[in-house]
């Protein structure tokens, strides 16, 4: 094995490029348990995101707008979530297990046609000065305009929820939505819009994978990540810096198990590809025995007016 | 009364298969403390929604200082100058008492100016409050402060209060009592709901009552007797449970220095507890909700198991036994939670009865449910308790809460117990179903059983209970007999005013 073939430099930027994906389904995941919703279904919103952005980037040539599609059908499609289980109270979780089924078979469906086709590509951007530092300049400031994006949205998020007025609305519907009511707040309503919100979210992730992390579109080509942008909610307490947090150590132990691989480390390569779940799922138990959680309080359950 | 703020006029509001009210009138004066009184399901709760706008009346019309008065929505009957504090689910556990009270506001000023409102107001009043604070982690007479000063920062005309003392140690009452007098006395009106008759007769100036939706009397308070309201709310004389004169016996169940660590973030630690209670004697357990009531009957049903040494059944250690061990022995309980604890929703009442009475009643026949007999102890509760039900086949949930409490209770009362603990046996129930269930577990106690009764009802406890003792923050105070106990002692022992002041003085 050669350790000295992995570039920190290099390990760095790519993390960042390989977290991407999750940190934008995760932080809208978790703008949706704040308002007390649980959506399971973030796994079909990403792929669903995927292929569209896939799609409409390649037909108009602009991956912009392809990442805005891919976040309008996305968030359309987690209306279809919102509408179940807000209107017509079906269970949140056996409907995100389905919206996720839907979201795979829906992709594959559309995704027929583009097998095989490379995807215009974002471009990096080049901010002078800053961009041409030494080590940190390529470490974190030559990335595409989403990597900003998304932390901007991290920062927006955490802005939102802790200091304006809507924010802690939307908070106290997540803590308890009898009381919101009663002092008049629209729990549907808010809760829809943070449905939406996170739908968008994981249509903006899903169409990072197939246009820039890949960028070419396989079907299933999530393999999963929604699943881990769930799991990184939960590492995070519900706070927005921490899933930053998550999903860039998540993206790194991906990013340093590809590397070591390719730096022939022999010890199964199975075993380094799981790596990344297996930390996750040690990291969630821990996380729990320890007690301290910080879940909305009415997060899951279904609100009726009448109740 | 010349100066009228509020005025209702033939409010009707009907839901599928029930008219919650029916042509209710009357009015409310300036600075007048109002009492609507009536039983559980009287259609007060209705009333109030409709005057605060979570609720339409389906005919009907409000006038508020002589105006036309339909409010659409909360918000818009805040801005009409009604503030209204609730019995249960308005505050935040996870916020600050801050962010609790921004909530309520329409215009919230900056948080800065916000907290130093929230103390000028909170010193003005005599009710001391951190604005700061998790709301989780205040005592229940705290949180009711949260929502009293919610509302007073909007300086409203009307202040509606459900059921407000519920939750509050007598001292605490005192001290709300007074806050709403100097409210009144500054010319805001209180519209004031409760079926605690004394309080009222202590606090209100005029009352309405309803039943079954209609408003059946109004009254002067001051001038009528308790017992007088009683007869009103529930429309006909009923029976006050007898008196007791029993015989005891042996020690039945001894409790020796329990404690147990909290069961959750926001549960209580049970300190130390100790007392014992002897064949045919009643045992009444008071304190303020959230005191360690819950966690004490868990322990004690078997739910929680603690060493084996600290509880003790006819002199047999039980503590490391189950549910169902304990249950063999005769020891029985009733947990608080009717819907949920004491009975799962959606099964049968005959289902319901195998969960807790399989085994003492025989149910049971090689590990198969005899079905048969199961529904013949579910008739069997449901004849002697009169629960009002189609049949033993009908879901738990569609049982009225007194129905089925008188259910529960019923339930275990009939598998003759040794020693049988309940919580909050009448809580939610109509004074007619309370009377009843009181008067079984003395008949139950004069048949040689030993009973513990944790309660929030004071009147309760004082009613049935040979000795009295109070729960405060885990710890039991020292064991009282009933007779000869003075109001003012039994709020020392739950604890006092907690760090309660006067600024009336």
């Amino acid at each position: 094995m050669d350790l000295s073939s992995i570039n920190p430099v290099l390990l760095v930027a790519s993390l960042m490029v390989s977290a991407t994906p999750i940190l934008f389904a995760a932080i809208g995941e978790l703008v949706v348990e704040k308002a007390g919703v649980l959506n399971l279904g973030v796994e079909g919103m990403m792929i669903t995101g995927a292929i569209v952005g896939f799609a409409v980037a390649v037909t108009t040539s602009s991956p912009l707008l392809g990442f805005a599609a891919a976040a309008l059908a996305s968030a359309v499609l987690s209306l279809s979530f919102g509408v179940l289980t807000q209107y017509l109270l079906s269970n949140q979780v056996a409907t995100g297990l389905g919206l996720t089924l839907v979201g795979l078979g829906l992709s594959s469906l559309i995704g027929r046609p583009y097998e095989g086709i490379k995807s215009p590509t974002l471009p990096d951007i080049h901010i002078p000065v800053i961009s041409d530092l030494p080590v940190v300049g390529p470490m974190l400031f030559q990335h595409d305009i989403m990597v900003y994006v998304s932390i901007a949205l991290v920062a927006g998020v955490w802005g939102f929820l802790k200091y304006s007025r809507l924010g802690l609305i939307l908070r106290a519907v997540g803590e308890s939505h009898d009381a919101a009511h009663a002092l008049g707040y629209k729990v549907v309503r808010v809760r829809m819009a943070a449905i939406f919100f996170g739908g968008a979210c994981a249509g903006l992730g899903g169409a990072y994978l197939s246009l820039v992390r890949v960028p070419q579109w396989t079907e299933g080509m999530t393999a999963g990540a929604g699943w881990i942008a769930l799991a990184i909610v939960v590492f995070a307490s519900w706070r927005p810096w921490r899933v930053l947090i998550g999903a860039y150590l998540f993206g790194g132990i991906t990013v340093l198990q590809l590397n070591l691989q390719a730096a022939g480390l022999q010890f199964g390569v199975e075993y380094l590809s799981m790596s990344p779940y297996v930390i996750t799922i040690l990291v969630l138990v821990v996380i729990s025995a320890r007690g301290a959680h910080g879940a909305p309080a009415s997060l899951g359950r279904p609100f009726h007016a009448s109740s | 009364m010349d100066d009228i703020l509020l005025s209702l006029s033939g409010l009707t509001k009907a839901y599928p298969g029930v008219v919650a009210n029916d042509d209710v009138s009357f009015d409310i004066g300036r600075g007048e403390v109002h009492a609507l009184l009536g039983e559980n399901g009287a259609g007060k709760s209705t009333l109030v929604k409709m005057i605060y706008g979570l609720v339409k009346p389906d005919t009907g019309t409000m006038t508020l200082n002589g105006a036309g008065y339909t409010p659409a929505e909360p918000r818009a009957a805040r801005a009409a100058g009604v503030a209204m504090v609730f019995q249960h689910f308005s505050l935040f556990d996870a916020l600050t008492v801050a962010e609790n009270i921004a909530l309520g506001m329409e215009n919230p000023p900056k948080p800065r100016d916000l907290a130093r409102q929230i103390r000028e107001v909170s010193e003005n009043y005599g009710l001391p409050l951190d604005p700061d604070r998790v709301v989780g982690t205040l005592s229940a007479g705290e949180r009711q402060r949260v929502e009293i000063i919610r509302c007073l920062l909007q300086n409203p005309q009307l202040l509606i209060m459900d059921e407000p003392t519920s939750v509050l140690t007598p001292q605490e009452v005192e001290i709300l009592f007074q806050t709403l007098r100097q409210l009144s006395a500054e010319g805001t009106a209180i519209l004031y709901i409760s079926h605690k008759l004394e309080e009222i007769r202590a606090l209100c100036d005029n009352a309405t009552i309803l039943r079954l939706g209609k408003k059946v009397a109004t009254c002067i308070p001051r001038e009528t007797t308790a017992r007088e309201m009683a007869e009103m709310m529930v429309g006909s004389s009923f029976n006050a449970p007898e008196a007791r004169a029993r015989d005891l016996g042996d020690v039945a169940l001894e409790v020796r220095g329990l404690s147990l660590p909290a069961p959750g973030a926001f549960g209580t630690p049970l300190r130390d507890i100790s007392f014992t209670v002897r064949q045919g004697e009643v045992l009444g357990l008071g304190g303020v909700a959230g005191n360690g009531q819950d966690e004490l009957l868990a322990a004690l049903s078997g739910e929680q198991r603690s060493p084996a040494a600290m509880i003790r059944m006819h002199d047999v250690e039980i503590g490391a036994l189950g549910p169902t061990a304990r249950r063999d022995k005769g020891l029985l309980t009733g947990p608080e939670e009717r819907l949920g604890h004491a009975a799962a929703p959606d099964m049968s009442l005959t289902e319901n009865a195998v969960l807790t009475a399989a085994r003492r009643e025989g149910l049971l026949s090689r590990g198969f449910v005899n079905w048969g007999r199961a529904q013949g102890f579910a008739e069997k509760v449901i004849e002697a308790f009169d629960v009002r039900t189609p049949g033993p086949g009908t879901a738990a949930r569609a049982l009225s809460g007194g129905n089925l409490q008188k259910y529960v209770i019923g339930r275990e009362i009939l598998q003759r117990p040794e020693v049988l603990i309940v919580n909050q046996p009448t809580w939610g129930v109509d004074a007619a179903a309370a009377a009843a269930i009181r008067q079984a577990l003395l008949d139950l106690a004069a048949k040689g059983a030993a009973i513990v009764v944790i309660s929030q009802d004071l009147d309760e406890l004082i009613e049935i209970s040979d000795r009295f003792g109070a729960l405060n923050e885990g710890r039991l105070s020292a064991i009282k007999p009933v007779q000869g106990l003075t109001i003012d002692e039994i709020g020392l022992m739950m604890g006092g005013a907690h760090d309660m002041e006067v600024a009336h003085a």
